[in-house]
């Protein structure tokens, strides 16, 4: 079943949330030993909300959108008294004293939340193979990563631990995790959705999203978790499109744009760029016109996003310290005691990006690479710009390849980040972005194929999605 | 291998980032931020002559909201997840009078 479908059905009372929650649960003792998709599982919480999901149905109530649907959360949303780990050595005590509002608008709709999903820590990786805890692995072939950084709710939504997943995007994380595990996985306009309780990674480019098997729910989810929030200084005030309204609506007369930079980018799998012409053609059946469009500045988009996530990421880590939360190695005094405890909780990619930003920040290279890159940023969303005069949607691949074996980039930190290289741009431009499940490629595994469109443009985008969705 | 980064500069960003880095982690950090440099490097060949930084997607100035008082994270449940407290307060090692 679907989440419209469960939440309808619950609604109706012809099942019952408990029954839904305990099939999930039973699927999770099932397979999770194999996958490894959750930090924790929430069982008797999630046992609890749906009862009183019940109890609200047969009090003639309307528990609301997502009544009885069970979602996974990435370990980066804050719930109050709940642990938030961030998959870090660093928070793994950590209880936040407040939820992230996601997780309240979550709760005021109904769904059930049935666990907290395992990432690269910090979210800072493209494979979920740099959390402390352990890698998360593909329930399509648990010899391969489910992508990152946000592979734990990925997987769970693919393997049917849950009907949704909350993931978030600061560089391809809920796309390039959905494309590798078939599901659909939906980065917002920047600002759309409430950071506010999400711990953060570079704060420009950091955006919650939705994780589906079904386009229709990945906007239902959408519009239940975004809107203004007066906890986020960043948070868009304007009201917002209404995506499901329009959802039905077709692609005739549309004009789409295949990314010459990115259907073409080195090191794409044959079967992956098929898969985009496939999409294309069938977006040209339901009545859009088809192109070519060029993002010449995007190739520079990896470049750019290396020096711009690391810097905020450097500034937004300086605040694990030893003092307020989470692990404190002693010292002698303060800075010796600052510095063992980062040594000590932060895993070897957070170290990494964190002596990459402060490197860039530093006096004498500020401007030659931070200031650089920002300029970088600024050419980029020209060219987004330039491409939206002729084109309502964009479309790409959202990995070059399917999902790879696990280790098999672990030790080449650059090539790890080259899985990102068609997300970036929607990330350093604020755009959103959405990855749809197309076929398969190599070994049979999950292809994606990514929409892409303009600041706050989610209704089209999602039509084509839909359209797309159809054709698969 | 790269000449971008020397194990000097490593050790003085750690310092600057408060992380006690092994030599091993120093080691592996000159080599591996040295190849990142490299190919981020890349944006040195766009011309950005009279292009203006972004530092943000949206244009946002000074966002205010109304001054009123409301209630904030219980004082309780933070001193709770603190390594180490003292009547109320986070406690923390010797600050002033350190060796430099």
């Amino acid at each position: 079943m679907t989440a419209i479908e469960t939440a309808a059905a619950v609604r109706g009372g012809q099942v019952s949330a408990r029954d839904v929650v305990e099939e999930h649960l039973a699927r999770i003792d099932e397979r999770e030993a194999e996958v490894h998709a959750f930090n924790l599982v929430l069982a008797d919480e999630a046992r609890a909300a749906a009862d009183a999901i019940d109890a609200a149905v047969a009090r003639g109530e309307n528990p609301g959108p997502l009544a009885g649907v069970p979602i996974a959360i990435k370990d980066n949303l804050t719930t109050r008294g709940i642990p938030t780990t961030c998959s870090s050595k660093i928070l793994a005590q950590w209880r936040p004293p407040y939820d992230a509002t996601v997780v309240t608008r979550l709760r005021a709709a109904g769904a059930v939340i049935v666990g907290k999903t395992n990432l690269d820590e910090f979210a800072m990786g493209s494979s979920t193979e740099n959390s402390a805890f352990g890698p998360t692995r593909n329930p399509h072939d648990v010899s391969r990563v489910p992508g990152g950084s946000s592979g734990g709710s990925a997987a769970a939504v693919a393997a049917g631990f849950a009907s949704l997943g909350l993931g978030s995007d600061t560089g391809g994380s809920i796309r390039q995790p959905a494309a590798l595990c078939g599901v659909v996985g939906m980065k917002p306009t920047y600002g759309a959705v409430s950071r506010y309780g999400l711990v953060a990674f570079a704060s420009s480019l950091d955006q919650i999203g939705p994780i589906a098997t079904t386009v229709a729910d990945a906007a239902l989810l959408l519009e239940t978790i975004w809107g203004h929030d007066p906890c986020d200084s960043t948070s868009i005030a304007s009201e917002l499109p209404s995506v499901t309204a329009r959802l039905q609506e077709g692609v005739s007369g549309l004009r789409v744009g295949i990314v010459s930079e990115m259907i073409d980018v080195d090191g794409i799998e044959p079967e992956v760029r098929a898969a985009v012409e496939r999409a294309a053609a069938a977006l040209e059946a339901g009545g859009a016109s088809v192109g070519r469009v060029s993002l010449p500045s995007s190739r520079y988009g990896l470049s750019a996003y290396y020096l711009i996530a690391p810097a905020e990421a450097s500034s937004n880590l300086a605040r694990y310290d030893g003092v307020r939360y989470g692990l404190r190695v002693d010292g002698d005094d303060i800075v010796a005691m600052n510095s063992a405890t980062r040594d000590k909780g932060f895993g070897a990619e957070v170290k990494r990006r964190i002596m990459l930003g402060t490197y860039a920040l530093s006096a004498g290279y500020y401007d030659a690479y931070y200031g650089q890159a920002q300029r970088v940023r600024t050419l980029i969303i020209r060219d987004f710009a330039r491409a939206y005069e002729d084109f309502d949607v964009l479309l790409a691949p959202t990995s070059p390849t399917v999902a790879f074996e696990l280790g098999a980039k672990t030790s080449d930190p650059l090539a790890m980040y080259l899985n990102d290289v068609c997300t970036i741009p929607s990330n350093l431009a604020g755009d959103p972005g959405i990855s749809v499940p197309f076929g398969t490629g190599a070994g049979g595994l999950p292809v994606g194929v990514q929409v892409l469109a303009d600041a706050l443009s989610e209704p089209t985008m999602f039509r084509v999605a839909l359209a797309i969705e159809a054709a698969a | 291998m790269s000449e971008r980064i020397t194990r000097g500069d490593v050790e003085h960003v750690a310092r600057l980032a408060r992380l006690a880095l092994t030599p091993a982690e120093v080691d592996a950090l000159t080599q591996e931020l040295g190849v990142i440099l490299d190919y981020a490097a890349q944006v040195d060949a766009l011309d950005t002559e009279g292009v203006p930084p972004t530092a943000h997607p949206l244009p946002l100035v000074n966002v205010l909201r109304p001054d009123e008082v409301r209630p904030g994270v219980d004082r309780s449940e933070v001193l709770a997840e603190a390594p180490a407290t003292e009547a109320d307060r986070f406690r923390v090692p010797r600050i002033l009078g350190e060796a430099p």
